[in-house]
């Protein structure tokens, strides 16, 4: 398998063009929105809660195969669980889903659409925003 | 019958002045399309800057010692070459930069702050470089005067100049800021006209020639304007030396931008008086062997002529525009190549730029994707970002196949 084919692995692109949990939730508890200035990626999360757990989670946004793809496998890996499961959530459980080597640059596009929902249970729930992404969310531009 | 032979370029033959062509990139050769964001070397500069570092290198301007003066009359050589690549008058208006950003921060500041406040316009375009764009927005701001962008026709990826009368309406203008060539789109903008323009209403023209310079012939005096900026990597040169040129009674009315060691005349406790022209301009330890280098860049593109680098990317581009057209999905932006620079953007429906490059970088062609620093002008065009292609003195048409064939591998890989 070559480079190419594995970073544009068949369940990367299957993600990119049939996108899960892709839409907006009317009435949602919490949004945020986010991007990635290197490459204009940008992503919204809309979430709605059951008590703690996140009852309905979906996103919206335009950008590169890696970054919308990553979003729409999160999205899938979140519904149901806290918002204090998923703001400790690691980032490799993310990258293990991806499964595709990434460069520095790609590894922020893979990782905006977890930047984002972090940051919305942070407005949501008032969990903590890990030191890591206290970085992250100046380069990608969270609000 | 008097018969003018027009000179070709031989492509395929100064690629071989180009070490960087001797690699494989993941196993093919590199189609290196990314000259518009930075140049690759040829052998004759970095040879000019190995020799000048291993025998005539020293500080410049002090001292008494035989290598001081070797080196300081190979970095003030290397202005004459600037002074003559642009038709300058004098090299006391050629002042050595980092590059054209810092060139053109040095005008936003030195003549914006103390020429600038209520009741101004900066005019600017839609279509600049963050380079030339940001420093006016923000010294605008600090100074209270207004800012303006002459809108781009997003069709055409034309300025739109029918109704510069009306923008300059709102205030007084006070200085126009336009890049001679578009780094996104390759337009060549109609400087004459608009520097005839801007003086009409006593304004002054600044020009960004980044693009143009490594592309063309550029005669400072011929275009009419005020300040010009180029760089050297742009142009087969190293990076870290550009060169700022303004016209001397405005130099010499400006306040010194950088403050230290060299643009000085006289310091005491409680007063200091600058040094003369470029000097003035030129604070610190001046990129010494850089400098010699952009000299060597300066000889290695008149070697080949700017006309004769200008006329080989336009026939690259007759060759590419329709090619690219033919790719299914793909929207080319910007001029006809009658009107433009060896510069591509465009856009592949459904498939984002990065994917696209990343996809031709494994087949060895190196091209540009994001938004090229140019954020209000990708507004304009209403899309975050696009796919670049540029082309230089050692871009061959099978390149441009290579990026054809690429690009139809993206859509097959995306379908």
């Amino acid at each position: 398998m070559s480079e190419m084919d594995s970073l544009y692995r068949e369940v990367i692109l299957d993600h990119y063009k049939n996108p899960r949990g892709h839409g907006v939730i009317e009435g949602a508890d919490v949004e945020a929105e986010g991007m990635n200035p290197l490459c204009g990626d940008e992503v919204s999360i809309f979430v709605s809660f059951d008590g703690d757990k996140i009852e309905d989670v979906k996103f919206r946004g335009r950008g590169c195969a890696i970054s919308q793809a990553a979003t729409s496998m999160l999205m899938e890996m979140v519904k149901g669980r806290t918002a204090q499961e998923v703001a400790a959530l690691d980032r490799d459980e993310l990258l293990d889903e991806v499964g595709i080597p990434l460069t520095p640059i790609r590894l922020k596009c893979a990782l905006l659409g977890l930047g984002v929902l972090k940051l919305a249970l942070h407005k949501g729930k008032g969990t903590s925003l890990p030191d890591e992404w206290a970085g992250l969310a100046e380069d990608l531009e969270l609000k | 019958v008097a018969v003018t032979a027009e000179r070709k370029l031989d492509a395929r033959k100064m690629r071989a002045d180009f070490p960087i062509f001797e690699q494989q990139i993941h196993g093919k050769p590199l189609a290196y399309l990314d000259s518009a964001a930075s140049s690759q070397k040829p052998r004759q500069v970095l040879d000019a800057m190995t020799d000048f570092y291993e025998t005539s290198y020293a500080n410049i301007h002090r001292g008494v010692y035989d290598l001081g003066e070797r080196a300081t009359e190979a970095y003030e050589g290397a202005r004459e070459k600037a002074r003559a690549f642009i038709n300058a008058e004098t090299t006391r208006e050629i002042v050595f930069t980092r590059n054209v950003t810092s060139a053109l921060n040095l005008v936003a500041y030195a003549w914006g702050l103390d020429n600038l406040g209520p009741g101004d316009l900066v005019l600017v375009t839609e279509m600049e470089h963050h380079s030339n764009f940001v420093p006016w927005q923000f010294i605008a701001r600090r100074t209270g005067a207004e800012l303006a962008a002459i809108p781009v026709d997003a069709e055409s990826g034309e300025l739109v100049v029918d109704d510069l009368d009306r923008i300059a309406e709102r205030a007084r203008l006070k200085v126009l800021a336009v890049t001679y060539v578009s780094n996104s789109l390759g337009t060549v903008n109609p400087l004459e006209r608009l520097a005839a323009w801007a003086h009409d209403r006593d304004a002054l023209l600044v020009v960004d020639a980044a693009q143009a310079a490594p592309h063309r012939a550029v005669d400072v005096q011929g275009l009419g304007c005020d300040f010009l900026g180029f760089t050297g990597h742009k142009m087969c040169g190293p990076t870290g030396v550009g060169v700022l040129w303004g016209r001397r009674e405005l130099l010499e009315q400006m306040s010194p931008f950088e403050l230290g060691g060299h643009m000085i005349r006289k310091v005491t406790l409680e007063e200091t008086t600058w040094n003369e022209l470029p000097h003035k301009f030129e604070a610190g330890t001046a990129p010494i062997a850089e400098a010699v280098g952009l000299g060597a860049a300066i000889d290695y593109v008149n070697e080949i002529g700017p006309d004769t680098i200008e006329r080989h990317e336009r026939e690259l581009l007759v060759y590419a525009l329709p090619r690219l057209a033919e790719v299914p999905g793909l929207r080319l932006f910007g001029p006809p190549a009658d009107r433009r620079a060896g510069i591509v953007s465009f856009e592949l429906e459904g498939v984002h730029p990065h994917d696209v490059a990343q996809i031709l970088d494994w087949e060895g062609v190196a091209v540009r994707a994001g938004h090229h620093c140019n954020q209000p002008l990708m507004g304009r065009l209403g899309v975050p970002a696009t796919t670049r292609a540029s082309f230089y003195v050692y871009t061959v048409p099978e390149e441009i196949d290579r990026l054809v064939e690429g690009l139809h591998k993206v859509r097959k890989t995306f379908a």
